[in-house]
């Protein structure tokens, strides 16, 4: 029973409904788990061991009385941008290394409802800003995959928690490709809902036009699973859908004959390894073996503007919302300099890194006077024509593959000092980023030992239809379950 | 588009980022870059094409104006760095 942590959370659903074990034995199973590895990965910057015991306990009441859910007992890794009351949340700066909030987010009272045990909160780029996870107060996470690459990022610490084995399913937030993009890098599935399928409310917000949480598995099956948990509407955010969710298990298991595949041409472009572009031709063949019509020549023209336009509309919004760090209400505070004004540019000249500090001052710069037209409003008119582009091809196309990331994972330190480089690992996640269009990773197979990922986007509030397509590949490519083969 | 050392000095201000001498110098060449590579949205034609500043089309959202429960004062000034009889402890903001 030691081997617990193997499982998926639907797999070990069933063996806690069976009463085979225990959600303090699998709870222990994982801890011991994260103590083995934890130390190579640091995938987490908070361990909340005796919580997640206390909770693991809660569960198994839960189970005894007969009111479990599919997540009840279930052990879960939470992004450190999703407040949890009286458990420090930092979102990966040095600027909250000692905030414990004093209240719950949205997604973490549902997960808490459901009776999911939480083992820790885990490790991102600072204020999700990165895509490689070496952008943390805290240390960087390394790929359990090779401890010598990047897991990708923002959510690096929950991708790598998860293909490690330190916890069954994990919560991530995406922006511009931050669940996707890890997933794909760690060899997990990632899905990143449409904009407003989930509350936002006590998630630290980065970009608020395009932040949206959701779940990084081991599975198909375990990422429905906690979307179904965490989604639908909620009062207190005011963006989110007010239409009921569906049950999205509902759609796995449908067979895909006669769906129709799009895959745009732009992205199959200069700067993609070999190994990517050849595991995404076999999946679409696969795709072609289980009866879909793929099409290869779609076009979406403006895809290679949705990289502009995501790096002056995200900055932007992260120059407004990061203003409240001022070192007055809470967080870090240097309080050396004889005056307010001074007091706040040091705060946030120590607490910030490099990163942060780059993406303020370029939004700062695209929102000031003389060049808010040139910038700022261009960039949203230009975001129209990408929606719109995605919403003409929405009309013959039920989803669109494209892959996840132009290479496999990267070493560490190898595009830190290169801004661009480091953005240009988003380039096949932004555009439906900056749509707010649903989109999943998948694992396709591997390139020089390394996860490849598959992304599938979907039309608006579709998160069924993609979990379709995604569900049919999984099972007839076999790619699922993948731990990383480390001891 | 090069930025001045004077732009990035600027822009400090406005973020309210004190910066030492070699980040100026550092962000000047970065973000100069980065404006580089955002020079071909201009050529984009969005003549009468309506900016998008959210995904999807939101709607005034009203409630009845009734008081709510709030955090407790002592809970909200927990994470303060510096509090002082039930306030927010600032340096003067008028000299």
């Amino acid at each position: 029973m030691s081997d617990l942590w193997k499982l998926t959370a639907h797999e070990a659903h069933e063996g806690l409904r069976r009463r085979e074990f225990t959600s303090v034995e699998l709870t222990e199973s994982v801890l011991e788990r994260v103590a083995r590895v934890e130390p190579t990965i640091n995938a987490y910057i908070t361990l909340t061991a005796e919580l997640a015991l206390e909770q693991a306990r809660e569960a198994d009441a839960k189970l005894a009385a007969g009111t479990a859910t599919p997540l009840t007992g279930i052990p879960v890794g939470v992004k450190d941008l999703i407040i949890t009351k009286g458990v420090r949340t930092t979102a990966g700066s040095k600027m909250l290394e000692n905030f414990i909030p004093p209240y719950d987010s949205h997604v973490y009272e549902n997960l808490r409802r459901a009776g999911a045990v939480m083992i820790g909160k885990c490790n991102m780029d600072e204020f999700a800003m990165g895509s490689s996870t070496e952008h943390s107060a805290f240390g960087p996470t390394r790929n359990p995959w090779n401890p010598e690459l990047v897991p990708g990022g923002s959510s690096g610490g929950s991708a790598a928690a998860v293909a490690a084995g330190e916890c069954l399913v994990a919560l991530g937030s995406d922006t511009g490709g931050s669940i996707r993009q890890p997933a794909a890098l760690c060899g997990q599935v990632g899905l990143d809902p449409t904009y407003g399928r989930v509350s936002r409310y006590g998630i630290i917000a980065f970009g608020s036009s395009l932040d949206q949480v959701g779940p990084i598995g081991r599975d198909v099956e375990d990422v429905a699973t906690m979307l179904d948990c965490i989604g639908g509407h909620d009062p207190r955010d005011s963006t989110t859908n007010p239409e009921p969710m569906p049950d999205l298990r509902h759609y796995l298991g449908r067979d895909i004959r006669g769906i129709r595949i799009g895959v745009p041409k732009e992205y199959f472009i200069s700067g993609m390894e070999p190994g990517v572009a050849a595991r995404i031709e076999e999946a679409l063949a696969l795709f072609e073996s289980l009866g879909a019509v793929v099409d290869r020549e779609v076009s979406l023209p403006s895809t290679e503007h949705a990289l502009a336009v995501y790096y002056i509309i995200a900055p932007s919004e992260a120059s407004a919302n990061l203003a409240r760090y001022d070192g007055v209400k809470y967080g870090f505070s240097d309080r050396s300099a004889p005056t307010m004004w001074e007091n706040m540019e040091q705060t946030r000249a120590k607490g910030f890194g490099n990163e942060v500090k780059r993406r303020i001052m370029l939004g700062t710069y695209a929102l000031s006077a003389g060049y808010y037209d040139a910038y700022y409003l261009k960039a949203q008119k230009v975001r129209t024509i990408i929606s719109r582009e995605f919403a003409e091809a929405f009309e013959k196309y039920d989803v669109l593959v494209t892959p996840t990331s132009p290479t496999v994972a990267f070493p560490l330190g190898a595009k830190v000092d290169d801004p661009f480089a480091m953005y240009l690992n988003d380039i096949y996640t932004l555009p439906a980023s900056v749509a707010g269009l649903p989109a999943i990773s998948v694992p396709c197979g591997f390139s020089d030992g390394l996860p490849v990922g598959m992304q599938i986007i979907g039309n608006f509030f579709d998160e069924g239809r993609i979990l379709q397509v995604a569900h049919a590949f999984e099972q007839a490519s076999g790619y699922r379950n993948l731990l990383a083969p480390m001891q | 588009m090069a930025l001045t050392r004077d732009d990035v000095l600027h822009v400090a201000r406005l973020a309210r980022i004190a910066l030492s001498d070699d980040e100026v110098e550092r962000f000047r060449a970065q973000l100069s870059g980065i404006l580089d590579h955002f020079a071909a949205l201009a050529a984009v034609d969005t003549d009468g094409v309506e900016p998008t500043a959210h995904p999807l089309p939101l709607a005034n959202v009203m409630r009845d104006d009734v008081i709510e429960p709030s955090l407790p004062r002592d809970d909200v000034l927990a994470n303060a760095p510096l509090a002082e009889d039930g306030y927010f402890r600032v340096r003067a903001v008028l000299e």
